[in-house]
């Protein structure tokens, strides 16, 4: 077996690193703005607006607009590949407001599912052909992380082992692809909530899941302490009658990543697949005061439940703009006390922050 | 992908996580005195004792009837098939001896080597039939822990990728029947110091075989809390030409481990693999010290590095007895130390503790 052939140097491994510290230092978290064309329709037309690329890009200047308190709650930004080039009314680059607030630009790469025949309608994820070459590109354009999204789902025989080895084979390549060009991958398995079954059978899923993807990466030569991990919670399937308290379901993630994430991987940071926003930063605040070991930073990187009330509040008025922008920081500033275990929750069930988000069979 | 197919009760969990952690509380380590027939042969012939089963015996009732403040650094014992039956001098045996001081006593469980064929001269581990049977016989027999050590070499193609897989799996099944039988399996993937590789190498290796190692032990279900691992330190060869610090040693073994061994584990307790005495207490020490991230506890579990200047002491004399006791109390009580961080080299170590105790190709 030679080692005799190693994949970065010591500098490119220093450089990865440093990013990925910066995005999971203590209290910050990643905000997921990176939905697609198809996913921005969706949103849009809950409320009511049209989806044009000028009101994606005003929709995206209300969040960025956000002044310096996100500076302490956010530490990165996945951008859509459309919006790394936008700029904002007054003719700056998105990239450049987010960076000049000190927070790590971010990518998505991936280009979406694709079937895997024979199988129960499940997926891998599409995105490898000229990667690295995207990659270098995005990298001189101000990204230094990027984000590829897998989806497995539970079922009665799924997922299959083809399903769990091809998804965590695919996440590999697309790592080590982003590591040789200087961009810290974010790893994502996302096992699906939809679905009746209980927290234990998600756990279970969720550490075979999580056991692939380690190996597949260790296979792939990446170097974990330069790499994100993004999991879902260990959580019941929506259709569960069960129901289970923040506590139950801090319990049941943090064991199933201690059983299975290396303490190398610097920060988990959880997507919020569809809870509502108030349970996304009730359970993260779980889980960061679950008593057993935890070497990992566990933060939060949240589309849906960073936004939910910032969407609903501007509803495509410019008038909105600022009240849209206020409940944005409002929530990264609770997920930030969140990551750190010292969120005390609302009180009150705000409208759109109790409301589930749950989208059926959620892809972009 | 079914979970109702649990592999242990809650109660057979928590009886297998309370008797890990039991071994590795407080800076305790493990007395590996599980030293086959042949293995014996080869210690005593160096101290010119004829090798009976008499002879051995008399020497583990030398190092069992110590005082009872070993048990501040001795946590489990491995013995060996033939030393769980035997008893000291007065009629007691040594197993209700060393559970009288509060030691978890543990038994060696494979069966030696064999060799696999189509490969550079690279093994497995026999041992599988009849595994359970035999487990549940030595758990009514006093037994807490089962010890199973796989061998994989640096060489030309080695290890080679059979190597890792068969060994990894092995590994998996030994532990798998130990738990279905109450006795919390150690996992020993012993990669030989034989050869001039350097460290470098060496940790490469290391963080593959355990790697392997832990994907094994998922598939195979296997309860991570109720489990110890007994790797080596990763070190140069034994005849390579460049001399590591014991810092360096420990930055090397430290990051091969959190690369790999997840946070659920309780206890890594290193194997000595031929180092003197000294170097073994010294480098549990700076690996106790080293800054990275340590979720386990980091012990010992030594042989050689336990005994070898016991054995000098006693050179098959009775009358030497107090002085055998003495040697090997000073050395755990060192390493005791060493895997609290807290060593201090006196400097004054005897020509039996600085020797190098490496023994080409060590096989039982």
């Amino acid at each position: 077996m030679p080692h005799s052939y190693p994949a970065l140097s010591a500098e490119q491994k220093k450089e990865l690193s440093d990013i990925a510290l910066r995005i999971v230092a203590p209290g910050k978290g990643i905000l997921a703005a990176d939905e697609s064309v198809g996913s921005m329709a969706k949103r849009l037309s809950q409320i009511g607006v049209e989806n044009t690329e000028e009101n994606r890009r005003l929709y995206r200047q209300v969040l960025f607009s956000a002044d310096d308190r996100v500076k302490k709650c956010i530490g990165g930004v996945i951008f859509f590949h459309e919006t790394l080039y936008q700029k904002d009314d007054n003719g700056v680059l998105f990239v450049r407001t987010i960076q000049d607030k000190g927070i790590v630009v971010g990518i998505k790469v991936d280009k979406g599912v694709v079937p895997l025949a024979g199988t129960d309608g499940e997926t891998t994820t599409q995105g490898l052909d000229g990667l690295s070459e995207r990659c270098a590109q995005y990298k001189k354009d101000g990204a230094d992380f990027a984000k590829w999204r897998c989806v497995l789902k539970i079922s009665e025989r799924t997922p299959s082992a083809l399903a769990v080895l091809e998804n965590a084979n695919v996440l590999a390549r697309y790592a080590s692809i982003c590591q040789q060009n200087g961009i810290v991958p974010i790893v994502e398995p996302e096992i699906l909530p939809d679905g009746d079954h209980d927290l234990k059978r998600c756990q279970y899923v969720t550490e075979k899941v999580l056991a692939a993807v380690y190996k597949a990466l260790s296979d792939h030569h990446v170097y974990l302490e330069g790499t994100l991990l993004k999991p879902n919670m260990v959580t019941p399937g929506h259709a569960c009658p069960i129901k289970y308290s923040p506590e139950e379901i801090a319990m049941a993630t943090v064991t199933a990543l201690r059983r299975t994430v290396p303490p190398a991987v610097p920060g988990v940071t959880f997507l919020s697949g569809g809870q509502s926003e108030e349970e996304a930063s009730l359970n993260l605040n779980a889980i960061n005061q679950c008593p057993l070991p935890r070497p990992w930073a566990l933060t939060f990187s949240y589309g849906r439940a960073l936004q939910a009330s910032a969407l609903n509040t501007w509803r495509g008025q410019r008038d909105n703009a600022g009240a849209a922008t206020e409940e944005f920081i409002k929530r990264a500033e609770v997920n930030g006390l969140a990551a750190q275990g010292k969120y005390e929750g609302s009180g009150e069930d705000g409208g759109a922050a109790a409301q589930s988000l749950y989208i059926a069979n959620h892809a972009y | 992908m079914a979970y109702q197919f649990p592999a242990l009760t809650s109660e057979q969990k928590k009886e297998l996580s309370e008797i890990a952690q039991c071994i590795v509380a407080s800076g305790k380590g493990i007395l590996a005195a599980d030293e086959s027939v042949g293995t014996m042969g080869s210690r005593l012939q160096r101290i010119k004792v004829e090798n009976t089963e008499e002879n051995r015996r008399q020497f583990r009732e030398i190092l069992f009837t110590v005082d009872d403040s070993i048990s501040q650094s001795i946590g489990g014992v491995i013995l060996f098939h033939e030393t769980l039956y035997q008893k000291d001098s007065q009629g007691r045996l040594f197993r209700d001896i060393l559970k009288e001081k509060g030691i978890v006593v543990g038994i060696k469980l494979d069966q030696g080597g064999a060799p696999l064929a189509g490969t550079n001269k690279e093994t497995t581990i026999q041992g599988l039939d009849g595994l359970s049977e035999r487990c549940a016989r030595y758990k009514k027999d006093g037994a807490n822990f089962g010890k199973w050590r796989a061998v994989l070499k640096i060489d030309n193609q080695c290890p080679s990728h059979l190597a890792i897989q068969e060994n990894a799996n092995t590994l998996a099944r030994y532990a798998s029947i130990c738990q279905q039988n109450g006795l919390v399996p150690i996992v020993e993937p012993e990669v030989i110091a034989d050869g001039d590789h350097d460290m470098e190498h060496c940790q490469y290796v290391t963080e593959k075989v355990l790697a392997a190692v832990y994907k094994a032990l998922n598939d195979h279900h296997v309860y991570l809390e109720g489990t110890l691992l007994k790797p080596n330190m990763v070190t140069a060869g034994h005849a390579s030409t460049k001399k590591y610090t014991p810092e360096q040693v420990a930055m090397a073994t430290v990051t091969a481990l959190y690369r790999t061994v997840p946070a659920a584990v309780p206890g890594i307790c290193f194997l000595s693999g031929g180092m003197s005495e000294e170097d073994a207490t010294l480098n549990l020490n700076a690996i106790n010290l080293c800054p990275l991230p340590k979720p386990w506890k980091l012990s010992f579990s030594y042989g050689r590095a336990l005994q070898a200047s016991a054995l000098a002491a006693w050179s098959g004399k009775a009358a030497n007895k107090k002085a055998t006791q003495e040697a090997f109390m000073k050395r755990a009580l060192a390493n005791c130390q060493a895997a609290k961080g807290q060593y201090v080299h006196t400097g004054s170590s005897g020509a039996a503790s600085t020797q190098s105790l490496f023994t080409a190709c060590y096989t039982y």
